[in-house]
């Protein structure tokens, strides 16, 4: 019981220290809210006029018509059609196209007997996330079209066409921006919460008041509750903040439990403080604290993550990697809960992962940590 | 039974030896000073006296637990004032009394009670509500001593609690620690500064990790005996310090203010005289000459002089 009376006193000086700090409540307040609007308006709602080129090998009134309705599209502009794939290359590496189509010879035949015809699309990649909306645009266009021809088709017979993919099925709208915002969420959470922890204890380290708590009769799991606690205490007021402008000001489809977003995102706390404590325990200083935790942490976790790069485009020896990262199933959590309207019945293995990782990381962070030097 | 007994304690950092088989012991109500140069030793020990740090070897009991073997248990008896200020400087001075009191469990009255004596103890009753950041250097350390007794432990350790300290504060401050001894608290306290030591009912010298000398400040300067101490004051201090540096009865010659000092191995009549004739005999005027009481300076520079050789 006095240990949750220290605690509670813990607690209380932690909440004055962080009240009394103006630079502290900037970066834990303003910070998330200007993130989340520049990258809410950078991360533009639809990819317009994307130069496409074509190769048309097939010449039949089906492929003429699939040009045609690429054309149509707002969302691309036909820069030429060639007929051979081999004259493709200098469109994309001059940068006159992004995205290219190869449509093989015979295209209109096999649709015409409804077997499914596999069509070649060819993306430039370096800007990844245009080119993945683009590319799901195409492949909605293809499909839609394959879809159109099968129907006008006697029933029974097979569905021709491209199957499109998962990802841009679920966003429907291939709206960019609310796939991005849930992610932009995960990411906020991740470096201030993480960076909270570290500081906050590295700090005291450093002005030597952790050294004047040590010689008190105060525990190590009442000392890093104590200040864990309030930290995930701001994580839950950023929470709500980036959801209230996430929702009334991006209108970003909230579609699954809140409730459950916000279990989770506790689950997901666990990880980021405890990944805190953890840098806390090996370094002395607050500016090697906040190193480590960006070079050694934040950096690959945001780019392994899935968050800028999608984790399927990953070298093969990469991705096994991406299931070491908490984000990892924080992001698939968060997109899911946002714009599939799952919840715990098809999320519980991600949960169960962040969890065990949040568990991991505390345990080793408090085994790690001492009240006395060695 | 002694409040603190340390037996042959050592810490090593690499193949640094910081303390080196360190022995004394300290009795209760006592208060003892460690007076050593910088990086002699002095915070290392205390930080394994307090269980902040692991031995590398021997022992230390205080309180009459062993902290190598439970450190816990020490520090449920034990106050620390560290070297550097270790109060929360965004807290108010009552807030910093308030959390201390909690994470050593104080209650309601108790709470108080302690409260109310330590801010009248350090004088900061007006001063409740300010912060600690902006408090002078004398008013916080105070209040460090202030938030390290609100428990009231039997045994206090303070690391340098005067360091950067004008004057008068300091006066203040060896008050309140004379008040503790007085109520029977044993008090371990490091200084650089000689005066203070001449408060403590003994000290301990530490030079390279290692006890060098112990005991009263007289017992100390009595360690002189057999030699003497003379004070020259002569026009020339340079020449008359080299001229005495050649005379094979001076152990060693040390500046003090616009004087030197000689220590001789000779009766103090004889000594004068000999020293008299030699700087004279060398064409140094001399406008005063006689043997001095060695102060704890000597004492200290002597001893940390034998203990490097
Ligand atoms: N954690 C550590 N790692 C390595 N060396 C250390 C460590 N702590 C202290 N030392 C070294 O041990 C020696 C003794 O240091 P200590 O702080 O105990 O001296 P001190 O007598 O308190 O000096 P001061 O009067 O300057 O406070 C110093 O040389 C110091 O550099
Ligand atoms: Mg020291």
């Amino acid at each position: 019981m006095s240990g949750m009376r220290r605690v509670a006193v813990l607690v209380w000086k932690e909440l004055i220290e962080l009240k009394e700090d103006r630079d502290l409540f900037g970066i834990v307040i303003l910070a998330p809210i200007l993130q989340l609007f520049m990258l809410g308006y950078a991360a533009t709602t639809d990819v317009r006029d994307v130069p496409v080129v074509v190769a048309d090998a097939d010449r039949s009134v089906a492929s003429r018509a699939l040009v045609a309705r690429f054309n149509a599209s707002p969302n691309f502009t036909i820069v030429d059609v060639v007929t051979s794939p081999n004259e493709l290359d200098p469109y994309l590496e001059r940068g006159r196209a992004w995205i290219a189509l190869a449509i093989p010879p015979g295209y209109g035949e096999a649709l015409g007997r409804g077997t499914p015809q596999a069509l070649q699309v060819i993306a430039d990649g370096s800007d990844a996330n245009s080119t993945n909306v683009a590319i799901g645009y195409a492949t909605n266009l293809i499909a839609g079209y394959a879809q159109e021809l099968g129907a006008r088709m006697p029933a029974g017979s097979v569905t021709p066409g491209i199957e499109p993919r998962v990802r841009v099925w679920f966003n429907s709208r291939l709206d960019s921006r609310d796939f991005m915002i849930p992610g932009v969420l995960a990411l906020l959470l991740l470096v201030i919460t993480t960076n909270l922890s570290s500081m906050g204890i590295v700090r005291e380290k450093e002005v030597g008041t952790l050294e004047q708590l040590n010689v008190t009769p105060l525990r190590r799991w009442e000392l890093i509750v104590g200040k864990l606690l309030p930290y995930a205490l701001v994580g839950m007021v950023d929470v709500c903040l980036v959801l209230a402008v996430a929702v009334l000001w991006f209108q970003v489809p909230l579609r699954g439990s809140v409730t459950l977003l916000f279990a989770l995102t506790l689950v997901y706390l666990m990880s980021t403080l405890g990944l805190g404590l953890f840098v806390s325990t090996i370094s002395s200083t607050q500016q090697q604290a906040m190193m480590t935790t960006i070079f050694f942490f934040l950096m690959p976790m945001i780019y392994l993550s899935g968050f800028i790069f999608p984790i399927e485009n990953m070298p093969a020896v990469i991705q096994p990697l991406t299931y070491l990262l908490p984000l990892r199933y924080y992001l698939v959590i968060l997109r899911s809960i946002f714009l599939k309207g799952v919840g715990l019945e098809t999320l519980w293995p991600d949960a169960l992962a962040l969890a065990a990782w949040g568990i991991a990381i505390l345990s080793l962070a408090v085994a790690r940590s001492t009240k006395r030097e060695a | 039974m002694s409040a603190i007994s340390v037996h042959d304690l050592t810490r090593r950092f690499g193949d640094f030896v910081a303390v080196d088989r360190l022995t004394f012991e300290v009795r209760e109500g006592e208060i003892f000073g460690f007076l050593g140069s910088n990086g002699a030793g002095k915070s290392t020990a205390i930080r394994m006296m307090c269980g902040l740090l692991k031995p590398s070897g021997g022992t230390a009991t205080v309180g009459g637990i062993d902290v190598g073997r439970d450190p816990e248990g020490v520090k449920r008896r034990i106050g620390y004032m560290s070297q550097r200020f270790s109060l929360y400087e965004r807290l108010t001075v009552d807030q910093n009394i308030r959390f201390f009191a909690g994470i050593y469990g104080l209650r309601r009255d108790r709470l108080e009670t302690r409260r109310r004596f330590v801010l009248e103890m350090s004088g900061l009753q007006s001063r409740e509500h300010v912060r600690a950041a902006d408090l002078a250097g004398g008013w916080r350390q105070r209040l460090g001593l202030g938030c390290a007794i609100l428990h009231e432990p039997p045994i206090v350790f303070l690391d340098e609690p005067t360091g950067g300290v004008d004057p008068v504060s300091r006066r203040e401050f060896w008050r309140l620690i004379d008040g503790l001894s007085a109520r029977g608290v044993t008090v371990l306290v490091t200084t650089h500064y000689l005066d203070e030591a001449e408060h403590c009912h003994r000290v301990a010298i530490i030079h390279g990790g290692r006890l060098a000398a112990l005991g009263t400040t007289a017992e100390l300067k009595r360690a002189f005996h057999g030699r003497t101490i003379i004070e020259v004051h002569a026009g020339r201090p340079v020449d008359a310090m080299r001229l005495l540096d050649d005379m094979p009865d001076v152990e060693k010659t040390s500046v003090f203010g616009t004087a030197v000092h000689a220590v001789v191995s000779m009766k103090p009549g004889e000594a004068a005289r000999t020293i008299r004739e030699r700087l004279e005999g060398g064409g140094v005027a001399v406008t005063r000459l006689g043997p001095v009481e060695p102060s704890l300076e000597d004492v200290f520079l002597d001893v940390a002089e034998r203990a490097t050789q």
